[in-house]
């Protein structure tokens, strides 16, 4: 309720062109030479000071890359990307893995500050209570910069590190995972990712921990012509529980950056992994020049029986969003959520959606996505849900709704349904609708502004989402979707 | 005070009013009545700011400021009020949230401070209590599943809410069964005061009977064809409309 007045407010002070989080931080960094080859990848691999078969791995990945060819299906268009014409490594100069907090470039916490992601612990600290606080990994361009409350982590026995710090201090868990959700040869972007990852966050929660606060990944992208090809790899044992935060931000640029992550998560028995998103890329400007391409490849494996993992996602930002959050689910019992609200205004383009394959009896899957188009942006929703034979008494629900602001842009749902379980009960539910003329009329009649009634009824339509993302975001995401929709009435 | 001067209006080249004059004073309570296609609902319409139509002469002003200059919400704002004859849904947003957002709005827009979130829901449970509007019903969407009868005294409960100067009512005796009639009655009549003008529109004699109006205009055709007193009311439900209307009925 507040939170609706308040974004009307930041609504109102920014102008139409302006993204937030647009600034560049003005940092010497230390760039890998153009272009993608073997010695690209030994270049990275060294800088990270990585274990033979991590070099090996990367190195097969590469091979198989180059045998591939880039996806065409999704309904985005886009020049064509010169993978030569990139930086695959960036990262601050004095930032060779500083020890603690203090060792970090002020100009770096700075951005963070900026970005409202404070990394001192002290700050953090002030006034939070102990359960309602957030762990951070700040991961800028290639490297992490920083990763708090490591040591309260460590004595819950909560593992929270960089990747690259994993593959050196934890190799045993990261080789038995690392691709065993989403394996090198995927596809093209997430084998491109396995041969040049730079770093990510790595979680591993053993049996039957509660995670004790939230975890945190914050990715920014700085420099020019980079890509960043984060990796992230979450662990729950058996009866563990965690959440995990993921933010994006990138700087206004011309051109357009290339982020190509890949998240793999295994969910064993009775364990619970609760996985939120609020991406907010550089969407490009209302001309449609630069922005973020953001080709991404998440998936969970509901690996033992009983075990849940719910994808949470805001999607704002990106000039072209190519994502879908899966749930392979493995175990009996086990259950899959995707709730999803993607964004587009201006020329963005999203296509994304989520895959649900029902592999173990008497598993179930629930989505529920909401997209909202406005300006001449193009929305897709693509889901999957397949039912192995196996898959006795598989349950999914699927509700798919579009809004539309203006007559400009386009939305459109994709499913795929397949079952091959005669036990199966698949339901799917779409409806498209247009923020009515009389729905605003009747908000204005009551004093609200033109700007805020498309507020409030946009946050009523994406209430079902809302509510499934951790307090302090839900606030946060809410002021993120009204400036996104900004400029797009009248 | 409003003062509707030689209004005419259309919608998509078909005249809708055909020259409106209406004075209402503070503490006057008007009821316009007129037979179906009469131009009632386009006439609140208008007052309330909606865009569909073409103002071709004439004017509305109110407390001597230029309506027509004003959009709907700054007219809001300027303290005027609308109830539905239709209420519209608005699904996800509580009606509490709904009150919240609208009230602070046109504090905002009047330079007044936002209430409390503890002033604010004392003030909703009380005006609630007398519409019989339960906790429950404002968790709930607005107007979404509402029955007719919760739809009007929803929106009799914002406008008491509001506190708006002028409240216009378009058929708000229309779904409602002979125990919402009351209870939306005396909601209304509780916010009668000699500062706060009225326009009942209505079929029916009926919602006169529990809203006594001080004058009752007859509306034809787009322009007012008869004005008098209360009586007016009980000839019309007597007669019907035919003396008015002209031969064309």
């Amino acid at each position: 309720m507040a939170a609706v007045q308040e974004t009307i407010d930041q609504v109102k002070s920014i102008d139409v062109d302006q993204y937030k989080y647009g600034f560049v931080t003005d940092i010497e960094s230390e760039l890998a030479p153009k272009g993608l080859n073997e010695d690209i990848i030994r270049f990275i691999s060294a800088k990270k000071d990585e274990p033979e078969w991590m070099l090996n791995w990367r190195l097969d990945a590469f091979q198989r890359w180059k045998t591939m060819e880039e996806p065409e299906w999704a309904r985005v268009d886009y020049p064509k990307i010169d993978f030569e014409d990139l930086h695959y490594y960036a990262a601050p100069k004095t930032q060779e893995g500083p020890k603690s907090l203090d060792e970090v470039d002020p100009e770096l916490l700075e951005t963070y500050k900026k970005l409202g992601i404070p990394l001192s612990e002290q700050e953090v600290l002030a006034g939070i209570a102990p359960e309602n606080r957030v762990a951070v990994d700040a991961v800028f361009d290639s490297v992490s910069v920083a990763t708090t409350f490591k040591e309260e982590l460590a004595k819950a026995g909560v593992i929270f590190c960089p990747i690259s710090e994993a593959i050196r201090e934890h190799p045993e868990l990261v080789q038995k995972y690392l691709g065993s959700v989403v394996p090198v040869s995927d596809n093209f972007y997430a084998t491109l990712n396995s041969a040049v990852f730079s770093d990510g966050s790595f979680v591993y929660i053993p049996e039957g921990v509660r995670c004790p606060m939230e975890l945190s990944t914050y990715f920014r992208i700085n420099e020019r012509n980079t890509g960043q090809f984060e990796r992230t790899l979450i662990i729950a044992e058996k009866g563990s529980y965690v959440s995990y935060l993921e933010g994006c931000t990138a700087p206004q640029r011309d051109e357009n950056q290339l982020h190509a992550a890949v998240v793999e998560l295994v969910a064993h028995e009775d364990a619970e992994i609760k996985y939120s998103t609020v991406q907010n890329w550089f969407p490009g400007d209302s001309e449609g020049k630069g922005g973020i391409y953001n080709f991404v490849t998440k998936r969970g494996d509901c690996r033992g029986a009983n075990s849940k993992i719910a994808w949470t996602q805001v999607e704002t930002g990106s000039a072209i969003t190519w994502k879908y959050p899966s749930c392979i689910l493995r175990g009996d019992n086990s259950v899959g959520e995707f709730y999803s609200i993607a964004i587009s205004n201006g020329h963005q383009q999203v296509d994304s959606g989520t895959k649900m394959i029902h592999l173990g009896k008497n598993t179930s899957s629930r989505i529920i996505s909401k997209g909202i188009s406005a300006g001449v942006s193009q929305n897709t929703y693509r889901g999957q849900v397949s039912a192995h034979r196996k898959a006795k008494n598989a349950r999914n629900f699927t509700q798919c709704d579009s809004l539309l602001i203006g007559d400009k842009c386009g939305a459109h749902t994709v499913p795929y349904i397949e079952s091959k379980n005669a036990t199966a009960v698949f339901e799917h539910e779409a409806t498209t609708s247009k923020i009515s003329d009389d729905q605003m009329f009747y908000c204005q009649a009551r004093g609200l502004d033109e700007e805020a009634a498309v507020a409030l009824i946009v946050n009523g339509f994406v209430r079902d989402v809302i509510q499934q993302l951790p307090m302090e975001f839900a606030v946060e995401a809410q002021k993120l979707i009204n400036i996104s929709l900004e400029g797009s009435v009248g | 005070m409003l003062e509707i001067k030689n209004l005419h209006a259309e919608v998509e080249g078909n005249k809708i009013l055909r020259g409106i004059d209406l004075t209402v004073k503070p503490g006057e309570i008007h009821a316009i009545m007129g037979p179906n296609g009469s131009g009632k609902s386009t006439l609140s319409y208008i007052l309330a700011g909606k865009e569909d139509y073409e103002i071709t002469e004439g004017s509305i002003t109110y407390n001597g400021e230029d309506m027509l200059e004003l959009g709907a919400d700054e007219r809001a704002a300027a303290g005027m009020f609308l109830a539905f004859q239709y209420p519209i849904e608005i699904p996800g947003v509580a009606t509490m949230t709904f009150l919240k957002t609208a009230l602070n709005a046109q504090r905002a827009a009047r330079g007044e401070e936002e209430l409390s979130t503890p002033d604010f829901m004392k003030l909703v449970r009380e005006k609630a209590a007398d519409l019989k509007v339960t906790p429950e019903m404002l968790r709930r969407p607005l107007n979404v599943g509402f029955s007719g009868g919760e739809k009007k005294r929803a929106e009799i409960l914002q406008m008491a809410l509001l506190e708006p100067t002028l409240c216009i009512l378009d058929e708000t005796d229309s779904g409602l069964d002979i125990d919402a009639l009351r209870i939306v009655s005396e909601g209304v009549n509780k916010l009668r005061s000699p500062e706060r003008g009225m326009i009942v529109i209505t079929h029916y004699q009926r919602l006169l009977d529990h809203i006594v109006p001080d004058v009752v205009h007859v509306l034809s055709k787009g322009k007012i064809v008869k004005t008098g007193g209360k009586e007016l009311a009980l000839e019309l439900e007597a007669n019907g409309y035919a003396d008015y209307v002209g031969e064309e009925a």
